[in-house]
Formats: structure tokens, C-alpha cells, sequence
């Protein structure tokens, strides 16, 4: 992979370029949030200083301005995703404000008792509390795709828990844990084949590959700004305008409204519909920053890399005898969970903490994806385009002292 | 020994101690020579929730003085817990109550306080203390 950048990608990321504990940070936490370019942080920076202002609500210039440039980061995302209208696109929290969104208004929309709602166990718990909470309200019930020992959806399975009550289908792209990449398409295939729409959590995905939401079909495809190297608290909802048109609003606020009288609110059209209260501007234009950033580079270039830092990590920590790995699936994102024979991911976390080398220890807010491997939890590493496989040597080289201090 | 004698020791030996290496070392050996927990008291009533490690913890009153068992699946966490029963076990439910915790800064474990650690060591503390309030009203409404 000598015609990638690193070096110089490397240096847009100034935190990256630090000592922890005197060694030099290694950041592989990826999959819990992403660092930021530094042209992200300046455009964020320059709106706090220069341009800050209301959108949608003031005839003043520097309003004018904000709403300017947030519809054009609306803009940015809808032709990053391929969504045909801007207007499909709204601005959320995040991925979980996403979900929450449409669980709530699909609910609304769809669900009535005995209905039922597919998902799988490898979801994040962003993915499985908002439609428990949804079927609570409908006296509707969750269905779950199974999956196999290597960490992928059992499709036979799947296709087998379609029947006349089934009203909606919300897997994940990408899953946090495994870094299985789902057979999304074939999903939605045989999810319309029934006449059911799908969201897709796509939180580890967006950021790892080209996503077009018109050639996935899907219905409903949902992510997070500070995943794809942008802002905390901006999020996306990209929805097919027949659904966004059918649904009710979720929160009820400023802007989301046609007219308001005591009597009776009428209310705007989509996005705003969704966009209830003085959104997150400021990360929304941050967002498209950082898209603009990517697609700079270019997102084939990018998961090619992914793949190349995928595959020696593999094998790599496929060395370690004592490694016993969670998600071997053969179509996978350089997500890596795993645990060491006889040592807590605990105690392995905190010592190569101590190493500079940062990763995720727990269940990765997804219990039962772990009851489903009968284990506590794991460690994580999950990588991205500007590490680099001498950070997955001090990885690999830490996790081997751990042994020596424990096995 | 009263609870502050011990803490002295503890800041001593921890004094002796190197870098992190060697206060990991330390706490892993605490923990590997923690007696066990009774098998009937590891289970979920004596878990500790929150914590990312499993730590179980028992206490009973013995003759006016709370003696501690803990456990935990993570070694270091282990380690922990054996160091907090070493100080407070053997106490009267008053003096645990009223203990000093700062000997924790200075044996360089304050990292471990944070919630983000999440490792249990506030739970235990916490739990500890209930342990010996329970025990307190108990032996005053004797």
C-alpha cells in the first residue's frame, strides 16, 4: 500500500501525534469515535468565531448565511449517500437519536398488537431498545435473525421469520463487535419481497466504504457524525420520502410546525418535520467538513487501505496462539474482538493501556451478542485509514507482554 | 491494628513500588493470594453491578467487627479488592465508617476511581460502607 498517503493523512489528525504514559498513543478505539481532521476542527472553530447565527428563523444577514451553509450540508451528506433529495435527509443526535426516531414513528405508522419486528443478535443496543420500547407501546413483538458460529446472519433463518404480522426490518450494516459486513441488499431484497421496509444501522459502516442508498434500496439508513471523523451529537436519517411523508412527527418543538394554534398544529414537511427545536447546525456543517475530507481522498481509497490494515491485522494477531477471535467472517471490517485464554479483557485492557495502544474492553453494548458467545465481554480493536500496521505491531507486541505478565 | 496504621503500610509498601509494571505486578500477587470467596456468596446477590469485571462481596459481623470476603473474575480487580479487604476487614462498623480514603491518591489508585474505569473500586468501596451501616444500626438497636 506504498501509494497511500499515511504520512501525510497522519498529519490532519494533530491528537494522533501524542504520548500516552510516555509511548506513543495508538489509537484503535475507532469503532467508539473517530478523531478529527484538523480542517473540521478550523471550519467548526471559524463558525464560533465569525459566523454563528440562528438558521431558519431571522431575516438577518448572518442567519441568511447559517442556513445557507447548513442546507448545503444537507446537501453534502445527500450526495455522499446518493439519497435522490435533500429533503430525505435530516439532521439527528446521532445514530440512536436516528433509530429512536423512526421506532417511534414507524410505531406510530405501522405497528398495531401481534405485529412483528425483525432484527438480529449482533445489535448494538441502539438498535434493539428503541423497537423493544416501540413493540411495549403496540403489543407487537421482536423477532431475531440468528447467527452463525464465524459471526455471520444465519439468511436462511431470516428469510424464515417472514409472515403476515411482520411490519419492519432494522439490522446493522456493519456490526460493532464482529465487523461482519451484512449481506445488506440481499436483506432488503427479500424484505420488500414481503412487502416490509428496512432501516440500516450503518454507525460502522458509512465511514468504512461507499454507501448508496438507492442502490442498498433500503428504506431507512441511519449514522453518526463523530464515527465518520466529524462532530459529536450530528447524526443522519436518510429516509425514502413515501415513509418520511406517512410518518408523524417524534418531537414537537420550533420549525417542525406549519401553523400553531391552541386548537391544532399543522406541520412542515420533511426534513424540518423531524427537526424539532434549533437542530445542531454547527456539527451538521462540521459533518460535511469532514465528508468533504473523505471524499477528498476518495472512499475507495479508503476501504482499500481498511482492507490492506484488515488483512495484517488478521494475521498478525491470528499468531497469538492464546487469541481466541469473535467474528471470522469472510466479509469483514477491521474490526477485531477478541479475548485472551484465561485472562480477563479487562485486566488485557489495562495493561496495554499503560503501552499507549487504546481499545475498547466490555460488551460493546451488545449483551446479547455476547450471551450468544456465552462470554462477559471482549476487547476491541477497531481500526481505521490513518493508523498504520506499526500501531498493530505495538498491539500485537503488547498484548504478548500481557501474557507474559498474566498467563 | 487500626484502619489508619494499615493504610500507612500500604502507602509504604506502595511506595517501594516502580512504575506502573510494578504496582500491577503487586496488585495481580494481592490478588492471587485473595482467599477465595465462599463459593455460595459468588453468585448475583453478592455481585457488584456496574462494574465492567465481576467483583462479589460478603460481609459478617463478628463479635462487634465486619469481616470481609471479596472476589473478582479480573485478576487486577482482584488485586483491588484484596487491598481494600486487607484495610477495612476486622473493623468496627464505626471506624470503617469514619476511615480516611485518601491513602487511595496516594498509593497512585485514583485513576481507578473514575467512572470510566468502571472497575468496581467506588462499587466496592461503596458496598463496603453499606456493609457497615447495616452493621452499625444492628448492633445499636441491640
Amino acid at each position: 500500500m506504498n501509494d497511500f498517503p499515511i504520512d501525510l493523512i497522519r498529519k490532519d489528525f494533530p491528537i494522533l501525534d501524542q504520548l500516552i504514559y510516555g509511548q506513543p498513543l495508538a489509537y484503535l478505539d475507532n469503532g467508539a469515535t473517530t478523531q478529527k481532521p484538523v480542517r473540521m476542527i478550523d471550519a467548526v472553530n471559524k463558525i464560533h468565531r465569525e459566523q454563528n447565527s440562528s438558521v431558519h428563523r431571522s431575516v438577518n444577514y448572518m442567519s441568511e448565511k447559517m442556513t445557507e451553509a447548513y442546507e448545503q450540508a444537507r446537501q453534502t451528506v445527500q450526495k455522499f449517500i446518493g439519497a435522490p433529495e435533500s429533503s430525505q435527509v435530516i439532521f439527528t443526535s446521532g445514530t440512536t437519536g436516528s433509530i429512536n426516531l423512526v421506532a417511534f414513528s414507524m410505531g406510530e405508522a405501522v405497528l398495531e398488537p401481534g405485529d412483528e419486528v425483525i432484527l438480529s443478535t449482533m445489535e448494538h443496543h441502539s438498535n434493539i431498545v428503541p423497537w423493544q420500547m416501540a413493540c411495549e407501546r403496540y403489543g407487537a413483538s421482536l423477532k431475531i435473525i440468528p447467527i452463525t458460529d464465524e459471526g455471520d446472519l444465519d439468511m436462511d433463518a431470516y428469510r424464515n421469520l417472514f409472515n403476515k404480522n411482520t411490519r419492519m426490518v432494522s439490522v446493522t450494516h456493519v456490526s460493532n463487535v464482529l465487523g461482519t459486513i451484512n449481506p445488506v441488499k440481499e436483506i432488503v431484497r427479500i424484505a420488500h419481497s414481503h412487502g416490509v421496509p428496512v432501516l440500516l444501522d450503518g454507525a460502522q459502516a458509512i465511514q468504512h466504504e461507499p454507501v448508496d442508498v438507492v442502490d442498498l434500496d433500503c428504506d431507512f439508513y441511519a449514522f453518526s457524525g463523530h464515527k465518520i471523523y466529524g462532530p459529536t451529537g450530528i447524526g443522519v436519517l436518510y429516509g425514502k420520502q413515501e415513509w418520511l411523508d406517512r410518518m408523524p412527527p417524534y418531537q414537537g418543538g420550533g420549525d417542525m410546525i406549519d401553523r400553531v394554534t391552541f386548537e391544532k398544529t399543522t406541520y412542515n414537511i420533511s426534513p424540518f418535520k423531524f427537526e424539532a427545536g434549533t437542530t445542531n447546525f454547527i456539527g451538521a456543517i462540521g459533518l460535511a467538513e469532514s465528508i468533504n475530507y473523505l471524499t477528498g481522498i476518495g472512499m475507495d481509497k479508503i476501504a482499500g487501505y481498511e482492507n490492506y490494515l484488515r488483512d495484517y491485522a488478521t494475521q498478525k494477531l491470528s499468531s497469538i496462539s492464546q487469541l481466541r477471535m469473535y467474528g471470522t467472517s469472510v466479509n469483514k471490517a477491521a474490526i477485531f474482538s477478541f479475548v485472551l485464554n484465561g485472562i480477563h479483557p479487562y485486566d488485557t485492557g489495562m495493561i496495554i493501556d499503560k503501552y499507549g495502544v487504546a481499545v475498547r474492553t466490555g460488551t460493546h453494548c451488545a449483551m446479547p451478542l455476547m450471551q450468544r458467545f456465552g462470554i462477559e465481554g471482549t476487547l476491541r480493536a477497531s481500526l481505521c485509514f490513518y493508523n498504520t500496521t506499526d500501531e498493530v505491531d505495538r498491539l500485537y507486541d503488547a498484548l504478548n507482554k500481557v501474557i507474559e505478565m498474566l498467563a | 491494628m487500626k484502619i489508619s496504621e494499615i493504610q500507612q503500610e500500604v502507602i509504604e509498601e506502595f511506595a517501594g513500588l516502580g512504575e506502573w509494571m510494578e504496582r500491577y505486578n503487586y496488585l495481580i500477587d494481592l490478588g492471587k493470594n485473595l482467599p477465595m470467596i465462599d463459593q455460595a456468596y459468588r453468585n448475583d446477590e453478592y455481585l457488584i453491578r456496574g462494574c465492567q469485571s465481576r467483583v462479589w462481596l460478603n460481609a459478617e459481623l463478628r463479635e462487634g467487627l465486619v469481616h470481609y470476603t471479596a472476589d473478582s473474575d479480573a485478576i487486577i480487580t482482584k488485586g483491588i479488592a484484596a487491598l481494600m479487604v486487607r484495610v477495612f476487614t476486622d473493623h468496627s462498623p464505626d471506624e470503617i465508617l469514619n476511615a480516611d480514603m485518601s491513602f487511595i491518591d496516594e498509593i497512585g489508585l485514583k485513576e481507578h476511581l473514575s467512572p470510566t474505569r468502571s472497575n468496581g473500586m467506588v462499587s466496592m468501596i461503596n458496598q463496603m460502607r453499606y456493609y457497615a451501616m447495616a452493621y452499625k444500626s444492628k448492633l445499636e438497636a441491640k
